[in-house]
């Protein structure tokens, strides 16, 4: 990486190392609260999401009664908007005039690429609470480099292998037209042996789906796989319903989940998806998540909000880990790697690539008592998965 | 492709269409009678999505909901007027531009501090959320065919309006030369904000109207209005005829080349490169058809101002 060769980064490393050095006294005195940067896209269209990611993180904190491993924290909220020159400059200033100890969520994959580098290099911890794009998996991992979610891929196999496993012999994929699109496609394909009896791709932007429901209709698969984050899922599970299609199995990723389920409804009833996490897991770290979520900002969380809540919890065992003094880098790196936290997931540990090794399921939306609509856990589909990418990952051991 | 499935895709496309006609018509209305590039129209229709889902929400019934979202879009729409578009009539189309784009920004992160980011829904009426079995396994929403039904009165309407009546002939003549028009003894400033406020109304009937089969959601109307100005460019700009017709143009191009392109693209491509560049060039195919119309008719279709 040739970080040593690049005075301007070893100067603001001695700078680092000066600023610990000052703040050592206060330190023992438990005054100094830790930083974090907390990026999420905030406005725009797919503003539901960071939302989502915010608030599980606030309510973390909340549980863990404002403090990390015993010390107070203050956490700086950067709206990425969905732009990642905005971020990499708001992300510097966080670096460079707040002095952030670690840079925690991320929804889009494109935004983490961008904050990757300034963040690694200036030697801080970036923990993605979603984003879990491959580049970070294989080749291009990073010690500084955690993610609390997943790798992309392994969702869409999810599906693949849970249409394997329903014995679907002709199936219907349909995504946008864009690099997460392809790759879903893939992932379906990397599990899924039976007939691919089409595959179409619309625009991001699209919104009117009835050509391309009326083809399926035509080629009557025995299901359909589809990803369709934010606006793009509303619409093309309405207009699926409307169509008369629900006897066609519809499986998803990032389509049906609870930040769409409100304006989804009825709709969704009955649709599948593959995700790491559901609301209706049976543990106590989670009744206790998903209740107080509702209560506090009165809606049912999704994965972004429980990944980040996740992302608390480990960053206090870590930091509980090295006894509040985080400029020793490998002993806290090591303190993360441990993952000794109880995660809403259930099991929940890191692999050499230090993405996530866990199980992931089928889940389907279901109406509640209540009247909400969640999606559920129907089966476990893959166990402690290791994501495709681990094995061409070449990990130093100390930083 | 079976003959069934090209009728099914020729009816998709006459009904997006015509859902692009509801938003474009406001849009040529204003762009053509007052020389007001109003980018904000696309706005006004969200806003309309999001009264009709509210007030629908509200009252229980999408029949009440679509009922008051008119009025509200209207005094909406005037309330823009006044407060921003009015003081920028007499500026270039630059500051026009800008006005608007800011009113934009504005009103897509207003309403996401109002209603939040998340998108909301709009149930469908009762009596139509039923479908029509137009080919095997498929249903063809009876709503879709209410929309179809409903821009074609509008269209009817409008036509009668600015075609046969008293203030159809005025706001023709505003068209035409205002400045002779306000010497005659009539009052432009007021002739403008009625054709305005009724333009915002048209956005937010067709937002309203749009939002049981559509996400309703912050910057729902960007999109939209792209296509809306290709509309009007090749309709003519201040043509209602010409806005409906290049509406159905636009419709069927965007629907039957995005179902036919990929199996076209497969007669020179292997499937999977096909699929890919099928995909891509259908999404280009209408801006492509406007280059073509425009290179014959630089005016558009219907030109009113020669």
């Amino acid at each position: 990486m040739g970080i040593e060769t690049k005075p301007a980064l070893a100067r603001r490393g001695i700078l680092a190392g000066g600023a610990a050095l000052l703040a050592a006294p206060a330190l023992r005195a438990q005054g100094a609260p830790i930083k974090v940067g907390l990026v999420a896209v905030l406005t725009g269209p797919q503003a539901a999401l960071g939302t989502q990611l915010r608030d599980g993180w606030t309510l973390g904190l909340r549980h863990l009664e404002n403090r990390l491993g015993g010390r107070p924290v203050e956490t700086i909220v950067i709206d990425d908007e969905l732009r990642p020159d905005v971020a990499v400059t708001k992300v510097r200033a966080a670096l460079e005039r707040d002095r952030v100890d670690f840079v925690v969520g991320v929804v889009f994959s494109n935004i983490l690429q961008a904050i990757m580098r300034p963040v690694t290099e200036a030697n801080t911890f970036l923990i993605s609470t979603n984003a879990g794009p491959s580049t970070f998996a294989g080749r291009g991992c990073n010690p500084f480099f955690f993610a609390t979610s997943y790798n992309n891929d392994q969702v869409h196999s999810v599906m693949g292998q849970a249409a394997q496993d329903a014995g679907y012999r002709r199936v219907f994929l349909l995504t946008p037209n864009y690099q997460a699109g392809r790759d879903a496609m893939a992932g379906f394909k990397s599990r899924f042996q039976g007939q691919v009896v089409d595959e179409v791709y619309v625009p991001l932007t699209h919104v009117d789906f009835s050509a391309e429901l009326a083809r399926i209709a035509a080629l009557r698969p025995d299901a359909v796989f589809t990803f369709m984050p934010g606006g793009l899922g509303v619409n093309l599970v309405r207009q699926y319903r409307q169509a008369g299609l629900q006897n066609i199995p519809f499986l998803s990723t990032f389509t049906v989940d609870e930040a769409t389920l409100p304006a989804q409804g009825e709709a969704a009833l009955g649709f599948f998806s593959g995700a790491n996490w559901a609301p209706n897991m049976e543990n106590e770290q989670n009744r206790r998540f998903v209740r107080d979520m509702e209560a506090q900002f009165n809606y049912v969380p999704a994965t972004y909000a429980a990944q980040s809540y996740d992302t608390a919890m480990l960053l206090d065992s870590a930091v509980r880990r090295v006894g509040g003094n985080l400029a020793d880098k490998n002993a806290l790196r090591q303190a993360i790697a441990a993952a000794d936290f109880r995660s809403v997931r259930g099991a929940f540990r890191f692999g050499a690539n230090q993405y996530p090794v866990q199980d992931f399921w089928l889940c389907q939306v279901v109406r509640r008592p209540d009247g909400r609509f969640q999606t559920q856990t129907v089966r476990r589909v893959l166990e402690a998965n290791v994501d495709p990418w681990a094995g061409e990952c070449r990990m130093p051991g100390r930083v | 492709m079976t003959a069934t499935l090209l009728l099914v895709q020729v009816l998709n496309g006459l009904q997006f269409g015509i859902l692009l006609f509801l938003v474009a018509a406001g849009l040529t209305l204003v762009f053509g009678v007052m020389d007001f590039i109003n980018l904000a129209h696309g706005v006004q229709y969200m806003i309309g999505a999001y009264l009709g889902a509210t007030l629908a929400a509200l009252t229980g019934s999408f029949w009440f909901g679509l009922l008051l979202a008119l009025p509200a879009a209207l005094v909406f729409g005037l309330l823009l007027e006044v407060l921003v578009f009015r003081h920028f009539y007499e500026r270039d189309h630059l500051s026009q531009v800008l006005a608007t784009f800011g009113v934009i920004l504005v009103l897509n992160q207003g309403v996401k501090a109002v209603f939040g980011a998340a998108p909301m829904q709009m149930p469908l009426p009762e009596a139509l959320s039923g479908g029509v079995r137009i080919m095997e396994g498929l249903l063809y929403p009876s709503y879709r065919l209410a929309i179809l039904a409903a821009g074609l009165v509008t269209a009817g309407l409008l036509w009668f309006l600015v075609e046969r009546t008293k203030l159809g002939m005025l706001v023709r003549a505003g068209a035409s030369n205002a400045p002779m028009l306000s010497a005659l003894g009539v009052d432009v400033r007021r002739l403008f904000m009625m054709v305005f406020g009724f333009g915002a109304m048209l956005a937010g009937f067709a937002g309203a109207m749009a939002a049981p089969i559509l996400s309703v959601e912050p910057g729902m109307g960007d999109n939209l209005l792209i296509l809306a100005f290709v509309v009007i460019v090749i309709g003519g700009i201040g043509s209602i005829r010409g806005a409906f017709l290049a509406a159905l143009i636009v419709g069927l191009v965007e629907t039957i080349g995005r179902s036919m392109m990929p199996d076209l693209m497969r007669l020179f491509l292997d499937p999977s490169a096909a699929r890919q560049t099928g995909a891509a060039l259908a999404s280009m195919l209408i801006y492509i058809v406007m280059a073509a119309i425009l290179a014959f008719r630089p005016a558009g279709l219907f030109p009113v101002r020669t």
